[in-house]
C-alpha cells in the first residue's frame, strides 16, 4: 500500500525576557542549581505569580509575525498534575483562550516547491523545572532555576507530510523567533524544542490515521530522525494488520529510536481551569498596531527583497536569510566591497560557512569580519589576486594573519597582470613543451589546459588566468 | 486597658497613661490566662515584648505610626517571616514563613504589636473550628460551644479580649460567621481590596483577608492600615483608599435598607430572626427606608460555592506535596508513595473532602456541568446584588441562622455544617464587602446582623454598624469570666 505522512509539531520557545513569566528572578541559564528560584518560583505558600508584560510583547511580535489573529483577551489556566519539576502541583498555561490563533507560514522545500503551513495557535506559559536523575544515586535532584521561564507553544496544523517539510518549517520558525529577537533559539540549552505529531493514512484517504506524539526533540537532527523511525516503524505495524497505539513516545538519540512512555490511558486528566489568580490578558488593538510598526524585516520579506536587490538565486537568498546574523554579515560585505553581490553570496554561503562549521564557530564571532572579507573581494575583483589564491589569503585572515593587503604583501601574492612578463612565461612553457606544442597543434585542443596549468604553476598561481590564455592562444596559432 | 477601644488605647499610649509594654503584657497576661479556649497556634509573647519596646521609643521620639504599639493577633495563614505558619494544619505544622504576607507587613509597617497567631480550620476549611489540627477553640460564651470558623481563634480572642485586633480571613464567611458566634465585629472586604499576597489560598477568587475588634471604629482603624493596592497581587485593586474613618459619623437619615426576604425563610430560628428585626427597628427610628428585596438566586449560592471553592483548592493545595517543605511520610518507597502518603498521613477529613469534590468537578466530562454551571450561577448572584444595589445603600439581614451551637454538634453531618454559612456565601460569590455586627443574645449567646454593602463601600458599611453601636452597647459586652 502507498502511505502518507500526516505531521503536526508542537515548539517550545523560551522568550528572551530578562526575569520570570510570573516572578522577578532572573532567567539566565547556567546559574548553580536553585539559586534562580525566588518564593513564587518555589510555589511557597501564599505566593502570587504576576504576569511579565514583556512576555506578552513578545508572543504578540510572534503572532504578528505569522499573519495570525492576536487576542483582544486570552486567559491563563491551570494544567494540574503532579510532577517534582512543577513546585505548584499546576503549571500555568493558556488552554481555551491562547494569546495568538490561526497563523500561516510558508516554507520553501529542496526543489524550489513552496507550501504554507497553518498555526493553530500559540500560547504562554511557564517552563517548568528540571529533575536531574544522572547526578544523584539513589536519589532525583531538583532544579528550579528553569521554573517560570516564559515560553511560547507553537501548534502547528496537521499540514506537514514529510520529515523534509517538518524540518523546513522548525528552521522558518526558528528563524523567524530569532529575527524578531524574542529567543535566542539555542537548542543546546532547551530554548528551542520540538514535539512532533506523526500519523500515516493511505494515500488518497481524508481520515488522519491514530498519532503518536514524540516529546522534546532539541536538534533539528532529532526531529528528522525521530520522523523517520516513527514513519518507518508505523508503516511496519500497519502492514502487519495491526493498529497504532495513541501515545507518548521518547526518542533516544543514542539509539536513534523511539520508545512508548505512557499511553492515552495513562495520561493525565490536567483538569484546567482558569487562573484564579491572573486577570485575562487584555491587548488593545492600538498596542498591537504600535508593535506591528515596530516589526523587524522578517525572513521572506529579506529574501525577496536579497532576490530583487542584489539579484541573487532562491537558493542563495533563502540560505543567507535563514540566520538573521549570516544575512546581516552579507549585506556588510556587499555594501563594503565594489564586488559583485553574487560572489560576496558565493563567499558567504562557501568558504566562509564552511570554516565555521568546521570550526563551530557563530558568524558574530567570525574572526574574519564582513569588512576583511569585503577586502579580499575588491582584490579579486581588481585583478589583483586571483580566486586560487583568494582562497589561500583567505585562510590566512582566517588564521588572523591580518587583512588582504597584508598577506598580499607579506606573501607576494599579487596577482601577475604585466603582460610581459606573462609572455616570457607562457613562451619559456612553450619552448619547455615540444612535444605538447605538436599534439596542440595537431588538433588535440585538451592539450591547451596543459599549457595553461603549467604557466599557472611557473607564475605560483599569480598570472592572471585570462591573460595566460589569451597570450597562449595566441602564441601557440 | 484590655477593654479599652482603639482609639482609646492609641490615646493613651501617645499621653503616656500607659506603655506598649505594659499593655502588651496585658494581652500576653489574658493570653497565658485563657489558653484553654485554644484561640492560639502559636504565642508570640517575648517576641510581642521586644516590639513593644521598640514601639515605646518610637512614642517617645513622636515617630509613631497610626496603631504604633496597639497588639494584635494574626490568623495562623498570614505567612509571617520566621514564625510557624501552619494554617491549621498538620501538613504545616514544620512550616516556617520565609517571607511575610502583605498583610503582616503593612500592620507591622502601621505599629502593631503580634502577640500570637490564632487557631483555625484546617486551611480555612470550616465553620467550626473543628477542623484544626490543633484541636478546636471553645467559644468564650459558652465554652461547650465553637467560635464559628475558619477565623474562629482571632474571634475568640478579641470577644474574650486578648487582643483588642485580629485578623481573619473570608472566603465563605469565615470573618463574619465567628464574629456573630463570638459577638464582635468583623468585616469582609470588596474582592481585591487587601491583597492576597503571603495569605495561604483556600479558593482564590473568593479568599479575603479584613478586620476583626469589639467594634465598628476599631475595625476601620485596622482597614485603613490593611486595604490597599498590591503590585504582588494581581487581582487587588488599583483603587485609592478612603478614610474609614471619615463616614463613621455621618448620619442614616434618608437611607435605604434592603431586608431580602429569602434571608429570612425556614432555616433561621426564632430568636434570631427577632433579634435580627429589632435591629432593622432601630435603623427605621434613625429615619432609614426599610425595603423589601429578593435576591433569588439566593439558594443556589451553597451548591455554587461548594464546587467553586473545592475546585480552586484542589489546585491550590496541590503544592503541598512533601517535596520542598511541610511535612513529608516517613521513608517513602517511591515518588507516588511520597505523594499518597504524605498527604494521606497530615491532611484532615474536611480538607480531603473537599479536594476530592473539587478535582472531581474539575475532570474531564464533568467540567462543564459542575464548574461551567457554577460560575454562571455565581453571575446570576453577582446579578441579584447589582440590581438590589439599584435601590438601597446597604442589606441588611442575619449573619448566621442560628447561635453558636456544640462542639461536635455538626461534624458527622458536614452539608449541615455547610448551612451555617447560606447567609454569607453568596456576599463572597459576588465579591461584595460585609460585616457582622453584634446585635442581641439568643439563649445567652451572641446573635449578629448582617450588612452587605455595594463595590468598594466598606466606608459606608462602618458607617451604619458605627452608628448603631453609638447607641447600643451589644457589642460592648464581654463573656462571664473574661471582663
Amino acid at each position: 500500500m502507498q502511505w502518507e505522512t500526516v505531521i503536526g509539531l508542537e515548539i517550545h520557545v523560551q522568550l528572551a525576557t530578562n526575569s520570570k513569566i510570573f516572578s522577578g528572578a532572573s532567567t539566565a541559564y547556567g546559574a548553580e542549581p536553585n539559586t534562580q528560584a525566588c518564593a513564587v518560583d518555589l510555589g511557597l505558600p501564599g505566593v502570587l505569580p504576576v504576569l511579565n508584560k514583556e512576555a506578552v510583547r513578545m508572543a504578540v511580535m510572534f503572532g504578528l509575525a505569522v499573519d495570525a489573529k492576536v487576542a483582544e483577551r486570552s486567559v491563563f489556566a491551570r494544567k494540574n498534575y503532579f510532577y517534582p519539576d512543577s513546585p505548584k502541583g499546576y503549571q500555568i498555561s493558556q488552554f481555551e483562550l491562547p494569546i495568538v490563533e490561526h497563523g500561516t507560514l510558508e516554507i520553501v522545500l529542496g526543489d524550489g516547491e513552496r507550501k504554507t503551513i497553518g498555526i493553530t495557535r500559540a500560547h504562554l506559559e511557564e517552563d517548568a523545572g528540571k529533575s536531574l536523575h544522572e547526578e544523584f544515586s539513589d536519589s532525583t535532584g531538583i532544579d528550579l532555576n528553569r521554573c517560570g521561564t516564559p515560553l511560547i507553544e507553537i501548534v502547528s496544523e496537521p499540514d506537514m507530510r514529510s520529515a523534509e517539510e517538518a524540518v523546513a518549517y522548525m528552521k522558518k520558525i526558528h528563524s523567524i523567533v530569532r529575527y524578531l529577537g524574542i529567543s535566542d533559539g539555542n537548542m543546546q540549552e532547551g530554548s528551542f524544542r520540538c514535539d512532533a505529531n506523526v500519523s500515516m493514512r493511505p494515500k488518497g484517504q481524508e481520515e488522519f490515521g491514530t498519532r503518536t506524539e514524540t516529546k522534546n526533540l532539541n536538534s533539528f537532527r532529532f526531529v528528522e530522525r525521530a520522523i523517520h523511525y516513527e514513519i518507518d516503524r508505523q508503516i511496519d505495524v500497519l502492514e502487519n494488520g495491526r493498529e497504532i497505539v495513541q501515545e507518548t513516545r521518547l526518542y533516544d538519540a543514542n539509539k536513534d529510536e523511539t520508545r512508548s512512555m505512557r499511553s492515552k490511558e495513562e495520561a493525565n486528566d490536567y483538569r484546567y481551569f482558569p487562573d484564579p489568580d491572573l486577570l485575562p490578558v487584555v491587548i488593545e488593538p492600538s498596542f498591537i498596531e504600535e508593535l506591528r510598526k515596530q516589526l523587524p524585516e522578517l525572513p521572506t520579506e529579506k529574501i525577496t527583497r536579497f532576490k530583487q536587490e542584489y539579484d541573487l538565486s532562491d537558493y542563495d537568498a533563502e540560505n543567507l536569510v535563514m540566520n538573521k546574523e549570516t544575512a546581516k554579515y552579507f549585506e556588510e560585505v556587499v555594501k563594503n566591497s565594489n564586488a559583485k553581490a553574487k560572489l560576496a553570496a558565493n563567499w558567504v554561503l562557501g568558504d566562509l560557512s564552511a570554516v565555521l562549521n568546521q570550526d563551530d564557530i557563530e558568524i558574530n564571532n567570525c574572526p574574519v569580519s564582513a569588512g576583511m572579507l569585503a577586502g579580499l573581494l575588491d582584490r579579486i575583483e581588481d585583478n589583483t589576486i586571483s580566486s586560487k589564491i583568494a582562497k589561500e589569503i583567505f585562510q590566512a585572515m582566517w588564521s588572523g594573519e591580518g587583512d588582504v593587503d597584508a598577506i598580499i604583501e607579506a606573501k607576494g601574492l599579487k596577482q601577475i597582470t604585466d603582460s610581459s612578463e606573462i609572455e616570457a612565461l607562457v613562451e619559456q612553457v612553450i619552448n619547455d613543451n615540444p612535444g605538447q606544442l605538436e599534439q596542440y597543434k595537431s588538433g588535440k585542443d585538451k592539450v591547451f589546459g596543459f599549457f595553461v596549468g603549467q604557466v599557472m604553476k611557473l607564475s605560483k598561481g599569480k598570472a592572471n588566468p585570462q591573460q595566460v590564455n589569451d597570450l597562449l592562444k595566441d602564441k601557440m596559432k | 486597658m484590655h477593654k479599652l477601644s482603639v482609639s482609646q488605647l492609641v490615646d493613651g499610649l501617645r499621653n503616656g497613661d500607659f506603655s506598649s509594654v505594659e499593655l502588651t503584657q496585658c494581652f500576653v497576661n489574658r493570653m497565658q490566662k485563657f489558653n484553654d479556649l485554644n484561640a492560639f497556634i502559636t504565642e508570640l509573647g517575648e517576641r510581642a515584648i521586644l516590639q513593644a519596646t521598640n514601639a515605646d521609643k518610637l512614642i517617645k521620639e513622636k515617630k509613631h505610626r497610626p496603631l504604633t504599639g496597639i497588639p494584635i493577633a494574626h490568623k495562623d495563614i498570614f505567612c509571617m517571616y520566621g514564625v510557624k505558619t501552619s494554617c491549621g494544619s498538620k501538613m504545616l505544622d514544620n512550616f516556617y514563613a520565609p517571607y511575610d504576607a502583605t498583610v503582616v507587613e503593612k500592620l507591622d509597617q502601621a505599629g502593631c504589636v503580634t502577640i500570637g497567631r490564632t487557631n483555625m480550620d484546617e486551611f480555612a476549611m470550616g465553620s467550626s473550628n473543628e477542623s484544626s489540627y490543633y484541636g478546636p477553640v471553645k467559644n468564650p460564651w459558652n465554652t461547650d460551644c465553637v467560635p464559628g470558623g475558619s477565623s474562629g481563634g482571632s474571634a475568640a480572642a478579641v470577644a474574650a479580649r486578648i487582643a483588642p485586633l485580629a485578623t481573619g480571613t473570608d472566603t465563605g464567611g469565615s470573618i463574619r460567621q465567628p464574629a456573630a458566634l463570638c459577638g464582635v465585629t468583623g468585616l469582609k472586604p470588596t474582592y481585591g481590596r487587601v491583597s492576597r499576597y503571603g495569605l495561604i489560598a483556600y479558593a482564590s477568587s473568593l479568599d479575603q483577608g479584613g478586620p476583626f475588634g469589639k467594634s465598628a471604629e476599631d475595625c476601620a482603624y485596622m482597614l485603613q492600615a490593611m486595604a490597599g493596592f498590591d503590585e504582588k497581587d494581581s487581582t487587588s485593586l488599583d483603587k485609592a483608599v478612603p478614610d474609614y474613618t471619615q463616614l463613621l459619623n455621618s448620619t442614616l437619615k434618608g437611607k435605604v435598607i434592603g431586608v431580602p426576604e429569602e434571608y429570612f425563610s425556614e432555616g433561621l430560628s426564632a430568636e434570631v430572626k427577632s433579634v435580627i428585626e429589632g435591629a432593622i427597628k432601630w435603623y427605621e427610628q434613625q429615619g432609614c427606608e426599610i425595603k423589601n428585596i429578593s435576591l433569588p438566586n439566593t439558594n443556589l449560592a451553597i451548591p455554587a460555592y461548594y464546587v467553586i471553592a473545592p475546585a480552586e483548592c484542589s489546585s491550590n493545595l496541590s503544592r503541598l506535596d512533601g517535596v520542598r517543605y511541610g511535612y513529608r511520610c516517613e521513608d517513602p518507597k517511591d515518588l507516588r508513595d511520597l505523594y499518597d502518603r504524605s498527604r494521606s498521613e497530615a491532611f484532615g477529613d474536611e480538607v480531603k473532602r473537599r479536594i476530592m469534590i473539587g478535582t472531581y468537578a474539575l475532570s474531564a466530562g464533568y467540567y462543564d456541568a459542575y464548574y461551567l454551571k457554577a460560575q454562571q450561577i455565581r453571575r446570576l448572584i453577582s446579578e441579584d446584588f447589582k440590581k438590589a444595589f439599584e435601590h438601597v445603600d446597604v442589606i441588611l439581614g442575619p449573619t448566621t441562622p442560628e447561635p453558636a451551637f456544640k462542639i461536635g454538634e455538626k461534624t458527622a453531618d458536614p452539608v449541615t455544617m455547610y448551612l451555617s454559612d447560606i447567609y454569607t456565601i453568596s456576599i463572597n460569590l459576588a465579591g461584595l464587602p460585609a460585616m457582622s455586627v453584634p446585635c442581641g443574645f439568643s439563649d445567652s449567646l451572641p446573635v449578629g446582623m448582617q450588612l452587605i454593602g455595594n463595590y468598594f463601600e466598606e466606608d459606608n458599611l462602618l458607617n451604619f454598624a458605627h452608628q448603631y453601636q453609638m447607641d447600643t452597647d451589644w457589642h460592648k459586652k464581654t463573656p462571664e469570666g473574661f471582663e
